[in-house]
C-alpha cells in the first residue's frame, strides 16, 4: 500500500520534471523537485515500514533491493542539488528511478526466510553501501547519456530538443566525474564488506560465487575507467560511454547474475 | 482626450536612407528638440527619441495639422530635404496604430536587428530627457511606462532576445556550450583579419583569459596582440601553440588547408582530450573539415555558424509573432483606459448637472414656507436620494458596456440626453 502511494507520488514528480524539460517553465521545476523530495520521504517511510514487517534489513527479497537502489538513487540526487546544481539533470534522473521502481512493482514482494548463516550484522551494512554505491554509479549513467546526447547535437550542427535545453559539455562531464569518485569508493567499500560477511558466513573472504565475481568485474571497469581518466584522459564522449557501459556491468551484476546465473546471493527462486 | 490626439512621427532606417537621417540626429545641440518643439502651437506633451536607426517623435495635440507641420518643419530644418520630399521619408501614425507603434519600437521589434535590447534603454533615456524638461504629461506619461512594461512582458514571454543572430556572437554561444564558463580559458588568433578581431573581442568581453596571436607575418601578430594584451608567435609553432588553448579561430588568406586530421590527432593525445574548439572563418577554408570527426574537437566553418544564425533568425520571426499578438493585446488595454478617462468626466458632468438643479429648486421651495431646521435638513435629504436613486441606474447603463465602440456610443446618448455637451461649452 505504501509503496503504491510511493510509486504515484514518483510518477506525478516524473511527469513534473518531463514537462518541465519540454516547457522550461520555471515554476514546474520547483513543484517537480518538491514532489521528488516528498516522494523520497514517502519512500524512507515505505523502507522502514518493510523493516518492521520483517524484523530485519529489508535488502533480502528483489523487490527491495530494487526500492532501496531507486531510494539511494533519490536520495544521492538530491544531495547533490544541494550540493550543485546541473540543469534538466532531474529529468533523465527521475525516468531512471521511475524504470527501477517499475521493476521493483512487478516482482513478487514475498519474504523469503533468511537462511541463519547469513543472519549477520554486515547484512544492512554490505547491502546498503553497495546499493548506494550504484546510486551513485547511476546518476553517472544519466551524466554519460546527456553528455552524449549534447555532443551529438555539436557534432552534427542540428540543434534541436537538447542543445538548448542540456548544460555544456564540461559541466556534464564535471558532473559524471563527480558520480564516479563517489561512487566507485562507495563501491569498493561495498566489496570489501561483502567479503567480511562472507568470512562469517562461509568461512572464507572470496569464493568465486557469480555475484562476487561479476562485482570484481564491474569494480575493474570503473578502475580502469578512473585511472585512464586521470592517466591518459579519456575524458568527454569516451568518459561518457564507459560510465555507460559500467552501469550496464551494474546492472548486470544486480539481475542478470540474480537471474541467469545461479549462486549464494540469489534472492528469487 | 481622445485617442485620435495621440501620434508618432518621425524616420527610421525602413523609411529613410542614412544620408536622411543623419541630419535629423542633433548632436550639436541636444536641448534644441526640447526648446523648439514645446513653441509650437497644439503640442501638448512630446519625448523626443533619437538612435542610430531612427528619430521620432511621440506627441499629444490639440490641434493637429499645426502641430505636425511645426513638428515636420523642425526636423527637417537643418537638413537639404526639400518641402516635398518629407512626406516620402516620414511616417505618422494616429491614435491606436500610434500606441501600437510605440509599443512594436519598445520590445525591438521595430528595429534592424528584431530583438536587439539596446532600444528599451534608449526610448527609456528618451523619456526621462522629456519628462525632466517637463514635456510629457497624463497622457504620455502612462503611455511610456505601458511601453516599458509591454516590453518588459515581451521579453519574458517570448523568446525573441534569446538566441544569437550574428557569426561572432554564434561562436560564443557555441564555446559556452562546449566549455561552460569561458574564464580561464584561452584562444588562438591564426590570421591577424578583421573577423578574428571581431570574434576575440567577444570571447573576451566572456571572460576568455590569454589570447595569442598566430601569424605568417610576425609583425602583423604582435600589433594585433597588443591590443589584446596577449603573446604573439610564427605560424610554425602552431602545433605546440594548439596543445595549450581551448579555442582557436582561424582566417588566413591561405590557399589551401593549413591544418590536417593527422597532424591533430596527435595533438589531441598531447591535451589529455581536453575538448577543443575549432572555428574556420576563412574562405577558401583553413582546417580539414574532418577534423570534426575526431573525439573531443568540435570544428564550425563560416557556413556551419551561418546555418546557426539563419535557425535563430527564423526562431526569432515566429517569437517575433507572438510578441505582436502581446502589442495588439496591449494596445487595446491602452484604448480602453483612454475612454474611461472620458467615462469619468461624463459621470462627473451628469451628477454635477443633477445636484445644480436640486440645489435650485430647493431654493425656491425652501423660501416659500417656513420650516424648521430639521424639517429643512430632511427635505434636503429627500432631494439627494431621489438624485441618487434616478442617476443610479444611467450610471450603471454607461459602466456595464464592454465592447469599445458600445462605449463611445453609449457616452454619446447620454450626453445628448442630458444634454450635457451643451452645458459644457456653456460653462467653459
Amino acid at each position: 500500500m505504501l509503496f503504491t502511494l510511493t510509486y504515484i507520488l514518483y510518477g506525478i514528480a516524473t511527469s513534473a520534471y518531463l514537462t518541465f524539460f519540454i516547457s522550461q517553465e520555471k515554476k514546474i521545476r520547483s513543484t517537480a523537485r518538491c514532489l521528488l523530495f516528498g516522494a523520497g520521504v514517502l519512500h524512507t517511510v515505505t523502507i522502514v515500514g518493510r523493516y518492521i514487517e520483517q524484523g530485519h534489513t529489508p535488502l533480502t527479497t528483489h523487490h527491495d533491493t530494487v526500492s532501496f537502489f531507486a531510494w539511494s538513487m533519490t536520495w544521492a540526487f538530491l544531495s547533490f542539488r544541494w550540493r550543485y546544481q546541473v540543469k534538466n539533470f532531474g529529468t533523465f534522473v527521475s525516468l531512471l528511478i521511475m524504470v527501477l521502481l517499475t521493476v521493483g512493482a512487478m516482482s513478487s514482494t514475498r519474504v523469503i526466510e533468511l537462511p541463519p548463516a547469513l543472519q549477520s550484522n554486515w547484512l544492512p551494512i554490505h547491502a546498503s553501501i553497495a546499493l548506494l554505491a550504484d546510486g551513485f554509479l547511476a546518476m553517472g549513467f544519466c551524466s554519460g547519456v546527456m553528455y552524449l546526447l549534447q555532443e551529438r547535437e555539436l557534432k552534427k550542427k542540428r540543434f534541436g530538443l537538447f542543445y538548448t535545453r542540456l548544460p555544456s559539455l564540461d559541466s556534464l562531464d564535471n558532473l559524471n566525474h563527480h558520480c564516479l569518485t563517489v561512487g566507485f569508493p562507495l563501491l569498493t567499500l561495498g566489496i570489501i564488506t561483502g567479503s567480511f560477511w562472507a568470512k562469517q558466513a562461509w568461512g572464507s573472504y572470496w569464493h568465486w560465487d557469480p555475484k562476487e565475481t561479476w562485482s570484481l568485474i564491474t569494480w575493474f571497469l570503473y578502475a580502469a575507467m578512473l585511472h585512464q581518466r586521470f592517466i591518459a584522459g579519456w575524458r568527454g564522449r569516451r568518459g561518457a560511454i564507459l560510465s555507460i557501459i559500467g552501469f550496464i556491468a551494474v546492472l548486470f551484476t544486480l539481475w542478470g547474475v540474480t537471474f541467469l546465473l545461479p549462486g549464494e546471493h540469489s534472492y528469487v527462486n | 482626450m481622445s485617442i485620435d490626439s495621440i501620434l508618432v512621427l518621425g524616420v527610421n532606417h525602413k523609411t529613410a536612407p542614412v544620408e536622411v537621417r543623419e541630419q535629423l540626429a542633433f548632436t550639436d545641440d541636444p536641448e534644441s528638440p526640447f526648446r523648439n518643439m514645446k513653441t509650437i502651437p497644439g503640442c501638448t506633451e512630446f519625448c523626443f527619441l533619437s538612435t542610430c536607426n531612427r528619430v521620432e517623435v511621440i506627441f499629444a495635440s490639440s490641434n493637429q495639422e499645426e502641430t505636425i507641420r511645426g513638428i515636420k518643419n523642425f526636423l527637417f530644418a537643418g537638413s537639404n530635404v526639400s518641402e516635398k520630399e518629407i512626406d516620402n521619408f516620414i511616417y505618422l501614425h494616429k491614435g491606436s496604430e500610434a500606441i501600437n507603434h510605440l509599443y512594436r519600437v519598445a520590445s525591438s521589434l521595430d528595429s534592424m536587428v528584431v530583438g536587439e535590447p539596446q532600444i528599451l534603454g534608449q526610448l527609456k533615456d528618451a523619456y526621462r530627457d522629456s519628462s525632466q524638461r517637463d514635456c510629457t504629461g497624463v497622457v504620455l506619461n502612462r503611455l511610456l511606462h505601458k511601453a516599458f512594461s509591454v516590453a518588459k512582458r515581451v521579453r519574458t514571454e517570448t523568446n525573441i532576445g534569446g538566441s544569437a543572430v550574428s557569426i561572432s556572437y554564434a561562436a560564443v554561444e557555441l564555446a559556452r556550450k562546449i566549455f561552460g564558463n569561458l574564464k580561464g580559458k584561452r584562444v588562438l588568433l591564426v590570421g591577424a583579419g578583421e573577423m578574428a578581431e571581431l570574434a576575440a573581442e567577444h570571447l573576451i568581453n566572456q571572460g576568455i583569459s590569454e589570447v595569442i596571436v598566430a601569424n605568417r607575418t610576425l609583425e602583423r601578430a604582435i600589433k594585433l596582440a597588443k591590443r589584446f594584451n596577449g603573446k604573439a608567435v610564427g605560424l610554425a609553432e602552431l602545433h605546440e601553440q594548439m596543445e595549450i588553448v581551448d579555442i582557436m579561430v582561424s582566417s588566413t588568406g591561405a590557399s589551401d588547408l593549413i591544418l590536417h586530421q593527422k597532424d591533430v590527432k596527435p595533438i589531441m593525445r598531447q591535451r589529455k582530450n581536453r575538448p577543443l574548439f575549432l572555428i574556420d572563418i576563412a574562405v577558401p577554408r583553413d582546417l580539414d573539415p574532418k577534423i570534426n570527426d575526431l573525439d573531443n574537437i568540435y570544428l564550425y566553418d563560416v557556413d556551419d555558424l551561418s546555418h546557426v544564425v539563419e535557425a535563430n533568425k527564423s526562431e526569432r520571426e515566429q517569437e517575433a509573432a507572438r510578441a505582436q499578438r502581446i502589442v495588439e493585446e496591449e494596445t487595446l488595454k491602452f484604448l480602453q483606459w483612454i475612454e474611461e478617462m472620458q467615462l469619468t468626466p461624463t459621470i462627473t458632468a451628469l451628477r454635477r448637472k443633477a445636484n445644480t438643479i436640486a440645489q435650485a429648486e430647493l431654493a425656491k421651495t425652501l423660501g416659500n414656507f417656513d420650516f424648521s431646521s430639521k424639517e429643512k435638513k430632511s427635505i434636503e435629504k429627500m432631494a439627494g436620494s431621489i438624485i441618487n436613486k434616478l442617476l443610479h441606474d444611467p450610471i450603471l447603463f454607461l459602466k456595464n458596456t464592454h465592447s469599445s465602440e458600445d462605449k463611445s456610443e453609449k457616452l454619446d446618448v447620454t450626453r445628448k440626453i442630458f444634454a450635457l455637451n451643451e452645458n459644457s461649452e456653456k460653462d467653459s
